[in-house]
C-alpha cells in the first residue's frame, strides 16, 4: 500500500485551496469546509475498492497538479472554432476560471422572465434561496473524493435556473477549455429546473494543447415538476489528460431528463453519473458513447435509483474501443419497494476493435418491487459478418464495409444530440476515427 | 421473356455447396440467358435460398463441386464485392438494419462505387437526390425513408422495398430475389413486382426464389424450377407454378418416384 504516495498526492491536489477567497455565499463556505475535511479522510481509490477495481487511477499520483489563479489571455478568435451556432448563451471557463468576455449572455426577455445563466460567483441575491437550497444536496461527499475536491475548490461555476412554465428554446452551452499542463480544475454546474420548465444544456470539455492536467468535475440538475432537460455532455480533453465527473440528477414528479454523454478524450476519464427519480411519473434517458484507441482508459459508472412508481429509465451505452484501449462500464438500476411499474431498459453495446482492446461490463440489477418491467443486456464484439457481407454485395469493399459499419456503431448514439451543428460536428469525429489507412 | 438472339449470363454446371459441412447444394445445373426471368420454388431447406447465397459469395458456404461461368468469367474468382460490381444483385429475405448510417448516405455510397466500376461520374448529394427520389416513385416509398437509419424500425414491406429500390440504383445484370414476396401485403407485392417488372429488360435477367405462387401472379416467369433435397428436380414454364400451388410440392416428389419406378 503507497500510502504515502496517497497523501503526498491529495496534498498536491489540494494546493492552492487555502488560498481561496472567502465567498460571499455562506452556503459556498460552508460545503467548502465540510468537503477539505472529507477530503482530509478519504484516500485516493485504488484498484481494492469495488467501485475503482477497473481503473488505476494511480498515474494521477505521479504528477503534481495546481489550479492556476489566472486565466489565459485568450481571444474569442482563439476558441470560437469550439463554439456552437445553436448556442446563443455560452459561459466559458478557462483552466476553471469563468472567462466573462468570452461569455455571452441570455437574450433579454428571457433574463426579464427570470432565466439565470451566469458564474455562481455572481449570483444575485434574489438567486440566493435557490442556491442554498440545491448546491451541495445532490452530490454525495462520503466516499467520494473527488466530488469532495471539487466541493473544496468551489468558488465559481455555472449556475442555470430556468423558472416556471419558462421555456428556453436555444441550447445553453458550457465550454469548458484547458489550456496548460499541470494544472487542475474543478469545474461546477448548476442546474435548477423549476415546474414545468425546459432547457437544453451542453456541457462542453476541450483542449487547447495536448497536455496532461486534470479536471475534476461535479454537475447538479435539480428538475422539478414536470420540468424537462436535454443534456449534452462532451468530454475531448487531451488524450494526456485526466477526466473525473460526478454528475447528479435529481427528478421531481413527470419530470424528463433526457441525456447522451460522450467520451473521445482524456487519458484516463471516469463519469459517475447517479439518477434519482424520485417523483411519480418522472423519465429518464441516459445514453453514451466511448469512442478510445491507443491506452486510454473511459469508466462510466451510472446510477439509476427508481424510487417512486410509474418512472421510466432507458440507458444505451456504447463503446468502441480501439488498439489497446480499456473502457469500462457499471450500470446499476435499482427499482426500490415503492417504485412499482417501473419501466426500465438498460443496453450496453461493446465493439471491440483489435485483440488488445478490453472492455468491463457489469450490469446491475437490484430490484425490491415486483410489479415492473425491467430489460437489460451487453454486448461485447467485433463487427457482424452478416452486416459485413450485406454491404459488400452492395459493392461496398471489405474496408469500406468495415469502416461504415464502425462509424455507424457510433453515431448511433451520436444521432440522438438534439443540437444539429454539434451532431454534425461529433459524427465528423466519429467518421474520422473510424477509418483505416 | 424469352429472346431468340439472347446472351447467357449465368451458366451453373455441378454446383456442389456445403455449410458446416453438411452438403446443401448436391449438383445443380442451371443457365440464365438475358431478358429472361426464372423462378426457383421449393420448401424450406431445399436449397434455393443457399443458392442465393452462393451466387452472391456468402462466405459460410463452401463451394465443393462444379462450376458458375458469369459472362465468361469463372465467378468464383470474385469477391463478393467485386461480383455486385460486375452485376450480380442480391435482394435479402431480411435485409440488415444498420442504425447509425442514413439510408441515403448508404444508397450513395453504393451507387456511386457502381459509378466508379463503369467509368461513370460519382453524383454529388443533390444529384443523388434527384435520382432517387424518382426511383422512389416507382416504388411508392415516402422520401422520408431517405433520411432514416438504413432499414431500422422499416416494416418487412418497406425493406423490400428498399431492396427494390437498392436494384434500380445499381442495375444488375442478374438480379436474384430471395424471398422477396415474403412478409408482403397485397398492396405491397403489387408494388414491389411492379417496381421488378419495369427493371426487367432484355439486357438483364431476374430470378426469384420463392416457396410461393402468388408473387409470379405479378412477374410472370419464363422458366419455373422446382428444387428439393439440394437439387433441380423439375423445370417447366409458368404453368409449373400453379400446379405446384395446386398439389403441392409433395406432388412433384410423387411424379419423381413414378419417374423412378417406371
Amino acid at each position: 500500500m503507497s500510502v504515502g504516495a496517497d497523501s503526498k498526492s491529495l496534498k498536491n491536489l489540494l494546493q492552492g485551496q487555502s488560498q481561496l477567497s472567502a465567498s460571499p455565499l455562506d452556503r459556498v463556505n460552508q460545503l467548502r469546509t465540510n468537503a477539505v475535511n472529507q477530503v482530509n479522510i478519504l484516500n485516493l481509490p485504488t484498484k481494492h475498492d469495488e467501485d475503482w477495481r477497473f481503473t488505476d487511477i494511480s498515474p494521477l499520483t505521479k504528477i503534481s497538479f495546481q489550479p492556476v489563479r489566472e486565466a489565459s489571455p485568450l481571444k474569442n478568435s482563439d476558441v470560437e472554432h469550439f463554439y456552437l451556432t445553436e448556442a446563443v448563451t455560452r459561459l466559458v471557463f478557462i483552466d476553471g476560471i469563468y472567462a466573462p468576455h468570452l461569455s455571452t449572455q441570455i437574450a433579454e426577455p428571457f433574463k426579464k422572465s427570470g432565466v439565470v445563466v451566469s458564474s455562481l460567483a455572481a449570483a444575485s441575491s434574489e438567486n440566493l434561496a435557490a442556491i442554498e437550497s440545491h448546491l451541495g444536496y445532490h452530490t454525495e461527499l462520503q466516499d467520494n473524493i473527488f466530488a469532495a475536491l471539487n466541493t473544496s475548490f468551489l468558488h465559481e461555476g455555472a449556475l442555470i435556473i430556468v423558472p416556471r412554465n419558462i421555456s428556453v428554446e436555444t441550447p445553453i452551452h458550457l465550454l469548458f477549455i484547458a489550456t496548460q499542463k499541470e494544472v487542475s480544475s474543478h469545474p461546477r454546474c448548476l442546474l435548477i429546473a423549476e415546474p414545468n420548465s425546459r432547457v437544453t444544456v451542453i456541457e462542453d470539455y476541450v483542449t487547447l494543447r495536448e497536455e496532461t492536467y486534470i479536471t475534476n468535475t461535479v454537475a447538479e440538475f435539480a428538475l422539478a415538476d414536470s420540468a424537462h432537460v436535454d443534456h449534452v455532455r462532451i468530454q475531448r480533453d487531451s488524450k494526456e489528460a485526466f477526466h473525473i465527473a460526478n454528475c447528479s440528477v435529481s427528478l421531481a414528479q413527470k419530470s424528463n431528463y433526457q441525456s447522451v454523454s460522450i467520451a473521445f478524450g482524456a487519458r484516463i476519464s471516469r463519469y459517475n453519473l447517479n439518477v434519482l427519480l424520485k417523483g411519480e411519473g418522472a423519465e429518464c434517458t441516459a445514453d453514451g458513447l466511448a469512442l478510445i484507441s491507443n491506452r486510454q482508459l473511459a469508466d462510466t459508472h451510472a446510477c439509476i435509483d427508481h424510487i417512486k412508481p410509474h418512472c421510466t429509465s432507458h440507458q444505451l451505452h456504447k463503446c468502441i474501443i480501439d488498439d489497446a484501449a480499456h473502457a469500462v462500464f457499471n450500470g446499476k438500476i435499482i427499482v426500490r419497494p415503492d417504485a412499482q411499474l417501473t419501466n426500465s431498459t438498460q443496453s450496453n453495446r461493446n465493439l471491440l476493435l483489435t485483440s488488445k482492446a478490453r472492455i468491463d461490463t457489469k450490469p446491475q440489477l437490484e430490484i425490491f418491487a415486483d410489479d415492473v418491467k425491467c430489460a437489460h443486456g451487453a454486448t461485447i464484439g467485433q463487427l457482424d459478418n452478416e452486416e459485413i457481407f450485406y454491404l459488400k454485395s452492395r459493392g461496398l469493399s471489405e474496408v469500406t464495409a468495415r469502416d461504415l459499419l464502425t462509424y455507424a456503431f457510433g453515431a448511433e448514439v451520436i444521432e440522438r444530440i438534439p443540437v444539429a451543428s454539434l451532431k454534425l460536428r461529433l459524427e465528423q469525429v466519429v467518421h474520422k476515427q473510424t477509418q483505416r489507412d | 421473356m424469352i429472346y431468340q438472339d439472347s446472351k447467357t449470363l449465368l451458366k451453373i454446371r455441378g454446383l456442389c455447396a456445403t455449410v458446416n459441412n453438411s452438403e446443401i447444394l448436391k449438383g445443380i445445373d442451371l443457365t440464365i440467358k438475358s431478358g429472361e426471368i426464372h423462378a426457383i420454388m421449393g420448401t424450406n431447406g431445399s436449397g434455393k435460398s443457399t443458392l442465393a447465397k452462393v451466387l452472391a459469395g456468402h462466405t459460410s458456404y463452401e463451394i465443393t463441386g462444379g462450376t458458375v461461368d458469369f459472362e465468361g468469367k469463372n465467378l468464383f474468382d470474385l469477391a463478393p464485392e467485386e461480383r455486385a460490381r460486375a452485376g450480380i444483385f442480391l435482394g435479402f429475405q431480411y435485409p440488415i438494419e444498420i442504425p447509425g448510417v442514413a439510408n441515403n448516405q448508404f444508397l450513395r455510397l453504393a451507387f456511386n462505387t457502381a459509378q466508379v466500376q463503369q467509368n461513370k461520374d460519382e453524383l454529388d448529394p443533390l444529384e443523388f437526390d434527384d435520382l432517387v427520389r424518382e426511383k422512389m416513385k416507382l416504388l411508392e416509398m415516402n422520401p422520408d425513408f431517405l433520411d432514416r437509419s438504413v432499414n431500422e424500425n422499416f416494416s418487412g414491406g418497406e425493406k423490400k422495398r428498399n431492396e427494390i429500390l437498392q436494384m434500380s440504383l445499381l442495375d444488375p445484370k442478374i438480379a436474384i430475389l430471395d424471398e422477396t414476396d415474403s412478409g408482403l401485403d397485397i398492396d405491397a407485392l403489387r408494388i414491389v413486382s411492379n417496381g421488378v417488372n419495369q427493371l426487367a429488360n432484355k439486357d438483364n435477367a431476374t430470378i426469384l426464389v420463392t416457396h410461393y405462387q402468388r408473387m409470379l401472379n405479378y412477374i410472370v416467369p419464363d422458366y419455373v424450377h422446382v428444387m428439393d433435397s439440394g437439387r433441380i428436380v423439375k423445370t417447366g414454364g409458368k404453368e409449373l407454378a400453379l400446379d405446384l400451388e395446386k398439389h403441392g410440392y409433395d406432388w412433384v416428389n410423387i411424379e419423381k418416384t413414378a419417374a423412378v419406378g417406371a
